[in-house]
C-alpha cells in the first residue's frame, strides 16, 4: 500500500514540479521557436507515457499485493496484446521523430541571404570576423597563425584587405537578418553556444563547421564554450551583441577603420611584420 | 547416456560430450586466490569493482561540493574538478558497471543458471581476472603520478585529451588512462570469450536457447556486443597513445598550442569521436542488458508469476543489441560531422525506442495479475521500471536531433544519462545482490538495512537527477565547476545546486549501510537455506549451498522446462523448477507451444 502510494507521488510529484518549476528556459532571441515547439511536444508526449507507465505500475502493486491464497495468473504470451503495444509505440515515436526531422532539415539548409561571418574559438577566448563591404571572408589557414596574425588569414587573398577582425571582444549582429556562422578553431574542440539562440555546434580544429541563425531580438547575450576545452573552458565567454540595423553599421564602420588602421604601413604592426 | 523424455512434447538429447574432470585446487592459494572457478573469480571481480566504486562515489561528492557549494573548498580547483570528473566516469562506466555485471555477475550466474560445473575456459577466466585487477591499479597510480590523473572528461576527447591545457594531458595521466583501458580491454576480452562460449557450449542437457533464463541472455548478449565494441576504443588508446608518445597525427591536424605552432599535420579529431562512440553507444546496453535480463528475473520470481511474453523478451534484446551498433553517431549531432549524418542516427535512434519499450511493457504486465511480494530485490525492481522509464524517454529528447541541439552539452544530458545508465542499472546490481547474496553466502541479507538502504538510495537519487534535467533546460553547460557569473542562470538555479549536493551526500552515505550489511549478514544475517525465494532456476537447485567446486555434485542437471513455470495452474506449489520433471501444464510453454 505505502509502496503503491510513494509510486504515485513520484509520478504526480515530477508533473507537479514541471509544472511550478522556475527552472525554464531563457526568452528565445532566434528564429528557432520550432525547436522550442518540438520539446514541448516532446514534453507532452513522454509526460503522458511516464505518468501513465508508472501509474499503472503503481495500481498493479496495489491490486496484486501478496495476500494469503492469492495465485498468479498463469499467461506465457499474449500475442494480440504485444502487437498493439509495439504498433501504437511505433506510431508515438513517429509523431515525435517527423516534426524533428522536418525541423531538422530546415537547421542545416542555410537561406541564401544569410551573411556569411566567421566564429574563432581558441583556448580560452572567442574572436570574430565579419567580411566588411565585399561580402567575401577570405581564406585562412591555422599554419599562417602568428603574433601579427592572430587567426591565420591568408594575406594573399584579395578578399582578406576588408575583413574586419574583433579579436577577444564582442560580436555585433544586426537584428532580423540572417547569418551563416563559419566556426573555426586552431587548437581543440570548442562548441560556440548562445542558450538564448538555441543552437550550438562544435568548432574543430582541422575542419570549418557551419550554424545558421537569425537574431529577432536586440540585446547583449552571454557566448559559452560547451565543449571542454581545457582548465580555462569555464572561462571561455564572450558577448554577442544584437542591434537595430543602424546601429549595427555604425559600429561596422568603427571597427573597418581600426581594421583598416592596423593594416596601414608604419604602424607598430608592420614593424612586427618585417621582423 | 540415453535421451530423457521430456513430458508430451519430445526429449532431451543425449550430451554432446561427456562430462569432463575441472581442474581442482590443492592449495589455499589455488582455491581462494589464483582461483579457477567461476564463483570465487566472481567474488573476486564483484569485490574489486564495488571498491572502485566506492572510490568513484567519493568523487562525485568531491565535485558535487564544488557545484553545491562553489568556492567553499578551495582544494577544488579547475584543474581538480576536471580530474574528478574523469576519474569519476570513466570507474564506472568501464572499471564498474562493465566489469560488475560481466565479470561479477557473469562469472557467477552464467555456469550455475545453465547447468555447467564453470566457464569453458577456467585458466583464460582466472587470466582475465587479474589483468582487470592490473588496468584497475595502473588507473588509481595515476592519482600518484606528477601532474596527476587525466582531467580529459571520460570521453578524452582529442586533441584536447594530449595537449597542454589540460590536466595530464602532457604528464602521466593521459598515459596512465589509455594504457589501462588497453589492459582492461585485453582481460576482457579473455572473460568475454568465455562467457559467450559457454553459453554455447556448456548447457546442461534439456536447456534449449529459449528456455535459458533472461538474465543469461542479457549478459550473454552484452558480453557478445563487448567483444565487437571494445575493439574501436582498444584501437582509438593505441592511436591516441602513438599522438601522445611517438608524435603522430592521427587525431591531430595542424594546431597551435598557446601560441605555439605544433609540428602535427593531417589528423582528424572527428575520427577518435567516431571510435569513441561506436564502443561507447553499445558500452550503454552492455551496461543496461544486463541489467535488463536481471530485473526480469527479480520481477518473475518475486511477483511468482511467469515473465510476460518472453520470446518478445529475448528478440528484443537481440534486437537492441544490434541496432546499439548503429546508432552512435547521436553522440555527435553538435560535433561538426556532416549534419545528414543527422537524419539517419536520429531515425535508428528512435527505432530503438521500440524494443525498448516492449521489454517495459512486459516487465510491468508481468506485475499485472501477480502475486506480488515487495521483498527489496522487488522493491529495487520497481524502482529500477521508474528511473529507467524516465531516462529512456528524456533519451528520446537527446536522440531526436534537432531537439539534442540545445540541450546537448548540458546538464540535461548529465541528468539523462545518470538515470538511464547509473541509477537504473545500480538500482539493478543492488536488488541483484539481495536477490543471490543468499546463494553466494548462505544468508540472507538484513531486510531492515536493506529497505532503509533501497527508500533513501532510491528517493535520494531520483531528487538528485530529476530536477537536474531543468538545469539543463535553463541552459547550463556541463562540465563548468562554477557558473557563478552567467546572467542566464537564475538566483534559484544555485539553491537547486546546494539541494542536490545534501542528497547526494545523504545518498553516498547510505551505500555505507548496504557496505555494513554486506559485512554483517555474512556472519549475523538468517540461514537462507538452498532456495529462499522458491524460485525455478537452476542456481536455486543446487544440493549445496553456497555451491562446492563443480557445483552439482556427481550429475548434471537436466532441464525439462522454461524458467518461468510459476503459479502453473494444477502444480501443488507456485514454482516448479526447471530441473523438474513431469507434470503437463495447461498452456504449453513458449516456443514449444
Amino acid at each position: 500500500m505505502a509502496v503503491a502510494l510513494i509510486l504515485v507521488l513520484v509520478a504526480l510529484g515530477s508533473v507537479v514540479f514541471h509544472l511550478v518549476s522556475p527552472w525554464w528556459w531563457t526568452p528565445i532571441a532566434s528564429n528557432w521557436h520550432y525547436i522550442d515547439n518540438t520539446i514541448i511536444i516532446t514534453f507532452w508526449i513522454t509526460g503522458a507515457v511516464f505518468v501513465a507507465v508508472i501509474l499503472f505500475m503503481a495500481y498493479c502493486v496495489y491490486r496484486f499485493r501478496h495476500q494469503a491464497g492469492r495465485q498468479a495468473h498463469y499467461e506465457p504470451e499474449n500475442k494480440r496484446l504485444e502487437w498493439w503495444l509495439t504498433i501504437v509505440t511505433g506510431v508515438g515515436v513517429a509523431a515525435m521523430l517527423a516534426p524533428g526531422l522536418f525541423v531538422w532539415q530546415q537547421f542545416i539548409t542555410v537561406p541564401d541571404d544569410a551573411t556569411d561571418i566567421e566564429i574563432f574559438g581558441q583556448q580560452w577566448q572567442w574572436s570574430f570576423r565579419l567580411p566588411g563591404p565585399d561580402g567575401q571572408l577570405a581564406t585562412s589557414d591555422t599554419r599562417l597563425i602568428s603574433p601579427d596574425n592572430p587567426l591565420g588569414l591568408n594575406r594573399d587573398d584579395p578578399n582578406s584587405q576588408d575583413d574586419v577582425v574583433v579579436e577577444g571582444g564582442e560580436l555585433h549582429l544586426p537584428v532580423n537578418r540572417p547569418v551563416k556562422a563559419l566556426l573555426r578553431s586552431p587548437d581543440v574542440l570548442h562548441n560556440f553556444y548562445v542558450p538564448e539562440f538555441r543552437a550550438k555546434m562544435d568548432l574543430v580544429p582541422g575542419q570549418i563547421s557551419y550554424i545558421w541563425f537569425t537574431p529577432t531580438r536586440t540585446g547583449t547575450f552571454e557566448i559559452l564554450c560547451a565543449e571542454l576545452c581545457g582548465v580555462g573552458h569555464p572561462q571561455m565567454r564572450g558577448k554577442v551583441v544584437v542591434q537595430e540595423e543602424s546601429e549595427y553599421q555604425a559600429w561596422l564602420q568603427d571597427q573597418v577603420s581600426t581594421s583598416f588602421a592596423r593594416l596601414t604601413p608604419g604602424t607598430k604592426s608592420e614593424t612586427a611584420m618585417s621582423d | 547416456m540415453v535421451d530423457v523424455p521430456l513430458g508430451s512434447t519430445g526429449v532431451v538429447a543425449a550430451p554432446d560430450v561427456e562430462d569432463v574432470e575441472l581442474y581442482h585446487p590443492h592449495s589455499w592459494v589455488t582455491k581462494y586466490v589464483f582461483s579457477q572457478d567461476a564463483k570465487i573469480i566472481a567474488i573476486q571481480y564483484s569485490f574489486v569493482a564495488l571498491s572502485v566504486g566506492l572510490i568513484a562515489l567519493v568523487l562525485s561528492w568531491l565535485m558535487r561540493l564544488q557545484l553545491g557549494f562553489p568556492g567553499v573548498f578551495s582544494f577544488i580547483d579547475a584543474n581538480a574538478y576536471y580530474q574528478f570528473i574523469t576519474m569519476h566516469g570513466m570507474m564506472m562506466v568501464v572499471y564498474v558497471l562493465t566489469a560488475l555485471f560481466l565479470g561479477g555477475f557473469g562469472n557467477y550466474l552464467i555456469p550455475l543458471m545453465i547447468g555447467a560445473r564453470d566457464m569453458v575456459f577456467p585458466y583464460v577466466n582466472m587470466l582475465s581476472f587479474w589483468i582487470y585487477l592490473l588496468a584497475v591499479l595502473i588507473l588509481v597510480a595515476s592519482f600518484f603520478v606528477p601532474g596527476g590523473p587525466t582531467g580529459a572528461g571520460w570521453t578524452l576527447y582529442p586533441p584536447q585529451a594530449i595537449t597542454t591545457g589540460t590536466p595530464g594531458g602532457q604528464e602521466w595521466g593521459i598515459i596512465l588512462m589509455l594504457v589501462s583501458l588497453m589492459v582492461f580491454i585485453i582481460g576482457f576480452t579473455m572473460g568475454g570469450l568465455n562467457y559467450v562460449v559457454t553459453v554455447l557450449q556448456a548447457r546442461a542437457r534439456g536447456m534449449t536457447l529459449m528456455r535459458m533464463p533472461l538474465t543469461v541472455w542479457g549478459i550473454f548478449t552484452a558480453s557478445f556486443m563487448a567483444l565487437l565494441a571494445f575493439p574501436a576504443l582498444f584501437v582509438g588508446a593505441v592511436m591516441m597513445l602513438f599522438d601522445r608518445t611517438l608524435g603522430t597525427s592521427f587525431f591531430m591536424p595542424a594546431m597551435v598550442e598557446m601560441g605555439q605552432p605544433l609540428d602535427r599535420n593531417g589528423g582528424s579529431p572527428l575520427l577518435f569521436q567516431h571510435l569513441f562512440w561506436f564502443f561507447g553507444h553499445p558500452e550503454v546496453y552492455i551496461v543496461a542488458l544486463p541489467a535488463f535480463g536481471i530485473v526480469s528475473d527479480l520481477i518473475s520470481t518475486h511477483a511468482r508469476r511467469n515473465i510476460f511474453g518472453y520470446r518478445m523478451m529475448v528478440w528484443a534484446l537481440l534486437a537492441i543489441g544490434a541496432l546499439s551498433f548503429i546508432v552512435w553517431a547521436h553522440h555527435m549531432y553538435v560535433s561538426g560531422m556532416n549534419p545528414y549524418f543527422g537524419f539517419f542516427f536520429a531515425t535508428t535512434t528512435l527505432i530503438i525506442a521500440v524494443p525498448t519499450a516492449i521489454k517495459v511493457y512486459n516487465w510491468i504486465l508481468t506485475l499485472w495479475r501477480g502475486d506480488i511480494h515487495l521483498t527489496v530485490p522487488m522493491l529495487f525492481a520497481l524502482a529500477f521500471i521508474v528511473t529507467f522509464v524516465n531516462g529512456g524517454l528524456t533519451g528520446l529528447f537527446l536522440g531526436n536531433v534537432v531537439v539534442d541541439v540545445p540541450l546537448s552539452d548540458t546538464m540535461f544530458v548529465v541528468a539523462h544519462f545518470h538515470m538511464v545508465m547509473g541509477v537504473a542499472p545500480i538500482l539493478v546490481i543492488f536488488g541483484a545482490i539481495y536477490h543471490w547474496y543468499p546463494k553466494v553466502t548462505g544468508r540472507m541479507l538484513n531486510d531492515g538495512l536493506g529497505k532503509l538502504h533501497f527508500w533513501v538510495t532510491f528517493l535520494g537519487a531520483y531528487a538528485i537527477f530529476f530536477p537536474m534535467h531543468y538545469l539543463g533546460l535553463i541552459g547550463i553547460p556541463r562540465r563548468y565547476h562554477d557558473i557563478a557569473d552567467m546572467a542566464f542562470v537564475p538566483p534559484s538555479a544555485h539553491t537547486l545546486n546546494a539541494f542536490i549536493t545534501i542528497v547526494a551526500l545523504i545518498v553516498g552515505a547510505a551505500q555505507l549501510v548496504f557496505v555494513f550489511n554486506l559485512f554483517w549478514s555474512l556472519r549475523y544475517g538468517r540461514v537462507a537455506g538452498g532456495n529462499p525465494w522458491r524460485a525455478t532456476t537452476l542456481e536455486w537447485q543446487t544440493p549445496e549451498t553456497p555451491p562446492p567446486h563443480g557445483n552439482w555434485g556427481k550429475d548434471l542437471p537436466v532441464v525439462y522446462r522454461w524458467a518461468y513455470d510459476y503459479s502453473v495452474p494444477g502444480a501443488d506449489q507456485d514454482f516448479l523448477p526447471q530441473n523438474q520433471p513431469g507434470l503437463t501444464r495447461a498452456i504449453p510453454e513458449p516456443g514449444h507451444g
